[in-house]
């Protein structure tokens, strides 16, 4: 055969939060996993290990994805940002500043995918109604605040960030 | 006092203190805790609904490579003792025992067994496989009502009925049976001009915190036992841990993690006393993360219901009695919350001929627990949409009926004293004058869509508690303020705002930190809408101590009488003296003393929190499904310490009843396995299924406590589903008395009724 | 303990020799959004992952009005409604693409891979139907095709060779004043799997009557349903009420759904003749407006 097969464990170098970064790891795992048990990231969360929650949203190359439903295999060569690469040149970023002052946040488990999936949303749409916001945040559930502060906090942070306020 | 005092603090928004860590990713919750030598348990659980287990073999698991320890219930010591655990009420630690590791019988689909300890979580479920349990399969009991017969297949062989302290002749699946009674009934329903009955299902539903159950646990060789775990109440996981194992409580120290959300479901332990015996025998610390399989399944769900409600009301409106017959599905161990569903079924209400009739009743379904005002929703579900149907036939209006029959100061209410201030009456005008309330609502939407609107009211008393707070003033006249209620929503900041107001301070100079069992003194569970009540209560109590102490240590290096200190913000004068916080705690300090106090406080809460929601739906009603148009919540909140999270919590309370009203529900085969046991078929509301949801705060000073405070946590999952169902009857008219009132449930409705009238 | 292996094969040939040495026991990742969690839980038993996304063919996507639509079997639905052309010539495939899990799903789930999971709820595959797409298969004997109605075989399983994969799916282009949308039934807003969904295609005649149209169900029979008698009675007829009403209710009668977790079988086929009559409405409406 041309290529072979990886098994037992494998090594894979991604691009983690801007840092190269290299991993010993067994094909079944996924990338939520590694990145809370091998690289220590433990700010993206498990909540139920088959995309229907999003408290594990990450960017990969720039895209939002649930990562307990990447292998951490695949990753080769990509670059992942998590909840902790998030950073503005300030500190806080627009969204997780207004997160703050809106109150978007109780228990606060849900908010690293939250706030994940709202960078990439404001990304892709500097200014999106408030429809298109429940909507692009409909993969990420949220048992606390029942979403209005969320949706607020996400309307203020892209107008702060569109230069309105 | 007076609910017209100008506040400093209270009533601002600040950031909460541990905010930056919860956006940034930093905050450690139960499953993020790490020690070295860690190793990791999973627990192997009954396929059966009920079954006696024959025998366990755990000998190939206990070689299987990696594999460091096996526990089954055998391990667990007999215990015989009831606590109270939290709003779950008195628990026989031997039912708790005996939930956490079944022992004789399985009685339920979930019910632990067996758990293994090994070097990773991959190796321990490899080898749960390789356990062999031999059941022998017992016929499960599912529904409450079967459960209830005389030949039903019975749970505990040597559980009695008891009725009001009578114990039944014959073992039965009815734990218990309350009696609430006032007047007479029968004089009041032959009063009535309209009367009223129905009976009403609900199915069986999930706290559904994001955040499944975590624990670590480390049994140190010398009997020291530490556990850090994502709990409601960390005192409350040392007693129960304690009793479990019958492990001196003063051995165990409970370190809680930030917590991903309760309701109530945080209280119970699951796997902490399992890790910690896993731990003694592998000699390694040993970490326990649930999947959410197992959190739906296995963890403690609040109860489905068989209720039947009966009111009566004369011409003008008056209610003249009022019957309810609420029975509840404990889950597989006595305990289900229907002394709270007795409570306050119809407490909005000012009644004089009232009966209320509970029963705690045995399935073969997880040990239910409190779920967010537990027994409240289920009950004034029903109560609230027979009142809807009684001013239907009155041609009266719903939110003038509440008002007129409304609950006051004074007012009898079940198995506890008459009521003291509260804001019923105050909720239902606000709900009146609301701008919602004032804007009609244009019914037809469309060839397949009818709008209606729907109010529905909600009470849930609120607990004082124990709670401690220490102090200490730091010589830059900060104040490190240690508590030990878990912070669930943001109570850091109620907490620390409190204290700021009565100390006289900022709130940035204070510093609150939630800590463990043995570095703050006793704390009741974070439930029952009690922290920002309790706690603040005792962080208000530790500022005033600590007021007189500076002020007793001032006194003293001034040589002066204690009492001529006087106190003004954060100035301490005496005489020509005066000094700010900052040198007094230099002054202090070069006296080689320090400032550190430490308070106790058990408050008397006989308020609680009421509530008045309107709902606007509109109804597809071809296909039976309903959206959510707009939402009005109003609640009496007491005083609002910070409005943010208040109107943070109604919003979070009506989001979970809406999930409740429209869409949750176990859905279990006839064996009693449950099917949906995921959050793809658990079906939680999305962004998109939730408008923005409108608050209205009423302000009634409770005068339990010094900022008026009332509990305002539990409360607003109350109303939707009663609300819901009114306005879809508004829309459709059709009454709509199971939960959930799923779009095949409604459509079904909607077709009869038009097939009747074709 | 049970451990997996994998390749990240970046031609096909490489894949087609891993699936002919380890057949049944190998399975092509896509966005994997489905087999991560089957693998993961055990509810599918695999033992070499095969991942298709360094495969250029398996990540092709072109249209042109000449050949159609041609979608490489792991291209996520994303990048198929973000395309404003496609979601232009293809409304009722954007629509069911956009409707597949939330944003973090559809940046990774693929088209192909909801066709290769089989599962008769699939969004996606109604909406091939109607678009009359074929399935590109290539294994070790060369290439073949088949009509997607024809591709699921029961749930899980579909027509692929143990040694075969499945390379793209075509669409042929729509013809002139046609139109076509899927709908599907949930009982949430999102996030959740079709109760019962509705793909369909219809194409008017210069007078504005119903040349062609075709019908296709998920979740009422053990696969994705097609049902030509439905978008059969069509043809001829005026695009009315009665007629959508009538194709309706051949789907509706054509349905066998089952009782379970996600609907009764009296709502799914009670919710197959609506949502019939609303998708040829939309249809209609793209039909007109495509002119």
């Amino acid at each position: 055969m041309a290529i072979s097969l990886m098994s037992g464990k494998v090594t894979v170098s991604a691009t983690v939060n801007g840092e190269p970064t290299e991993w010993l790891c067994e094909p079944r795992e996924t990338l939520l996993e590694v990145l809370r048990d091998r690289l220590g990231l433990t700010g993206t969360k498990e909540g139920c290990s088959n995309g229907n929650c999003g408290a594990c949203s990450v960017l990969l190359d720039g895209r939002l994805v649930n990562s307990c439903l990447v292998l951490a295999v695949e990753t080769e060569g990509a670059e992942i940002t998590t909840v902790e690469g998030i950073r503005g040149e300030k500190g806080l970023t627009p969204v997780q500043r207004s997160f703050l002052e809106e109150a978007a946040l109780q228990c606060g488990f849900c908010t690293p995918g939250f706030i994940v999936a709202a960078t990439a949303l404001l990304q892709a749409n500097p200014s999106p109604t408030e429809e298109q916001i429940r909507w692009w945040l409909a993969g990420n559930l949220c048992r606390c605040t029942g979403y209005d502060k969320i949706v607020r906090a996400v309307q203020k942070a892209a107008a702060e960030m569109r230069g309105e306020a | 006092m007076t609910t017209e005092k100008q506040y400093r603090v209270i009533g601002t928004r600040p950031v909460r203190p541990d905010g930056v860590d919860k956006v940034t990713g930093r905050a450690v919750y139960g499953a993020d805790v790490t020690l070295p030598r860690m190793i990791h348990g999973k627990i192997l659980r009954s396929p059966h609904a009920h079954a006696r287990i024959r025998g366990i073999d755990t000998r190939e698991a206990e070689r299987y490579p990696g594999v460091l320890a096996v526990v089954t219930a055998e391990d667990l010591p007999d215990v015989d003792v009831v606590l109270a655990v939290g709003e779950g009420g008195d628990v026989n630690m031997r039912d708790a025992s005996h939930n956490i590791m079944a022992s004789g019988k399985v009685l339920y689909q979930g019910h632990a067994v067996a758990a293994v300890a090994a070097v990773s979580p991959h190796v321990a479920l490899e080898a749960l496989k390789r356990i062999k349990v031999d059941y022998e399969p017992l016929p499960p009991v599912l529904d409450v009502r079967k459960a209830m017969a005389a030949d039903a297949p019975l749970l505990h062989e040597d559980l009695f009925t008891d009725t009001m302290g009578q114990r039944s002749e014959h073992p039965s699946n009815i734990a218990s049976h309350l009696i609430a009674e006032e007047g007479d009934i029968e004089q009041g329903f032959r009063e009535a001009s309209v009367v009223v009955e129905r009976e009403f299902v609900t199915h069986t539903v999930h706290q559904g915190y994001i955040e499944p159950h975590a624990a670590v646990a480390e049994w140190r060789d010398d009997g020291q036992l530490t556990i850090w775990c994502s709990t409601q109440g960390a005192f409350s996981v040392r007693e129960q841990v304690a009793q479990i194992l019958k492990h001196p409580i003063s051995q165990v120290k409970v370190v809680p993690t930030e917590i991903g959300g309760g309701f109530g479901g945080k209280i119970s332990v699951y796997l902490e006393p399992v890790a910690a015996l896993l731990s003694r025998k592998a000699g390694r610390p040993v970490k326990m993360v649930m999947d959410r399989a197992e959190v739906l399944a296995a963890t403690g769900p609040t109860p489905g219901t068989y209720m039947k409600v009966k009111v009566g009301a004369d011409a003008q409106g008056n209610i003249t009695a009022a019957h309810a017959y609420l029975a509840f599905e404990a889950g597989a161990y006595p305990g289900s919350p229907i002394g709270a569903g007795c409570t306050t079924v119809f407490a909005p209400y000012r009644l004089k001929n009232v009966r209320i009739d509970g029963f705690d009743v045995l399935v073969n379904k997880p040990k239910s627990n409190a779920y967010r005002a537990p027994g409240a929703t289920q009950a004034e579900f029903a109560a609230e949409v027979v009142m809807d149907e009684i001013c239907e036939k009155l041609g009266m209006d719903p939110l003038e009926f509440r008002r007129k029959n409304g609950a006051k100061e004074g007012d009898w209410r079940p198995f506890g004293p008459p009521y003291t201030r509260i804001g019923a009456i105050e909720c239902v005008e606000a709900a009146q004058a609301s701008e919602h309330w004032k804007t009609p609502l244009v019914k037809e939407a469309g060839s397949s869509r009818r709008r209606g609107r729907g109010v529905a009211s909600g009470y849930w008393m609120n607990w004082g508690g124990t709670s401690s707070c220490t102090g200490r003033l730091n010589p830059d006249g900060t104040v490190a303020l240690l508590e030990g209620s878990t912070d669930i929503g943001g109570t850091r900041a109620s907490i620390a705002m409190q204290f700021a107001e009565a100390f006289g301070i900022a709130y940035e100079r204070v510093r609150p930190q939630v800590v463990d069992t043995d570095t703050v003194g006793y704390n009741d569970v974070t439930g029952g809408s009690r922290v920002t009540f309790g706690t603040g209560y005792a962080a208000y109590a530790l500022a005033k101590q600590m007021q007189r102490e500076i002020a007793a240590k001032l006194a003293a290096i001034w040589e002066v009488d204690p009492e001529s200190v006087t106190v003004e913000g954060d100035r301490y004068s005496a005489g020509d003296k005066s000094v700010n916080l900052v040198e007094a705690a230099n002054l202090i300090s070069e006296q080689g003393q320090q400032v550190v106090t430490s308070v106790t406080t058990t408050p008397h809460n006989r308020s609680g929190a009421f509530a008045t929601h309107i709902v606007d739906v509109e109804v597809d009603v071809e296909t039976g499904k309903v959206e959510i148009l707009r939402y009005t919540a109003v609640q009496d909140v007491g005083k609002a310490i910070h409005p943010s999270y208040v109107e943070g919590q109604m919003q979070g309370g009506v989001a979970q009843g809406i999930g409740w009203a429209l869409n949750e529900e176990y859905i279990y085969d006839e064996n009693g396995s449950l099917r949906n046991a995921s959050l793809l078929d658990y079906r939680m509301p999305t962004a998109l299924d939730i408008p923005m949801i409108e608050t209205i705060l009423v302000e009634v000073f409770n005068p339990d406590h010094p900022y008026g405070v009332r509990g305002v946590g539990e409360v607003p999952i109350v109303p939707p589903p009663a609300a819901i169902s009114n306005a879809i009857y508004d829309a459709v008219g059709v009454r709509m008395t199971t939960l959930p009132i799923s779009p095949a449930r409604l459509c079904a409705e909607i077709m009869a009724k038009n097939s009747a009238r074709a | 303990m049970h451990a997996i292996q994998y390749a990240a094969p970046r031609t096909l040939q490489d894949a087609l020799e891993i699936l002919q040495e380890y057949g049944a026991k190998a399975r092509i990742l896509a966005g994997g959004t489905d087999l991560i969690v089957q693998a993961g839980t055990g509810a599918r038993s695999v033992d070499v992952i095969v991942d298709g996304k360094r495969i250029p063919e398996l990540m092709h996507l072109a249209f042109d009005p000449a050949d159609g639509l041609t979608i490489g079997a792991a291209v996520p639905c994303c990048r198929i409604y973000e395309d404003p052309q496609i979601s232009r010539r293809y409304p009722g495939l954007a629509d069911a693409v956009s409707i597949i899990g939330g944003m973090a799903i559809q940046g990774r789930a693929s088209v192909g891979g909801n066709l290769c999971n089989a599962s008769p709820a699939a969004d996606s595959v109604p909406a091939l139907i109607a678009y009359r797409a074929t399935a590109l298969i290539v294994g070790p004997k060369g290439e073949r095709e088949v009509p997607v109605e024809r591709f699921c075989t029961a749930p899980g399983r579909t027509v692929l060779g143990e040694d075969e994969l499945l390379l793209s799916l075509h669409l042929p282009t729509p013809p002139p004043r046609s139109g076509a949308a899927y709908l599907r039934f949930i009982p949430r807003n999102e996030m959740d799997i079709a109760e019962v969904g509705v793909g369909v295609s219809l194409t008017l005649d210069e007078q504005g009557t119903i040349s062609g149209a075709r019908i296709a169900l998920a979740a009422v029979a053990p696969t994705p349903l097609f049902v030509p008698e439905a978008g059969d009675s069509l043809a001829g007829s005026a695009p009315t009420e009665e007629s959508f009403r009538r194709a309706a209710q051949i789907a509706r009668d054509a349905s066998r759904p089952i009782n379970d977790i996600r609907g009764t079988i009296e709502h799914r086929k009670h919710l197959v003749g609506v949502l019939t009559r609303r998708a040829l409405e939309r249809a209609l409406e793209r039909a007109r407006q495509a002119g």
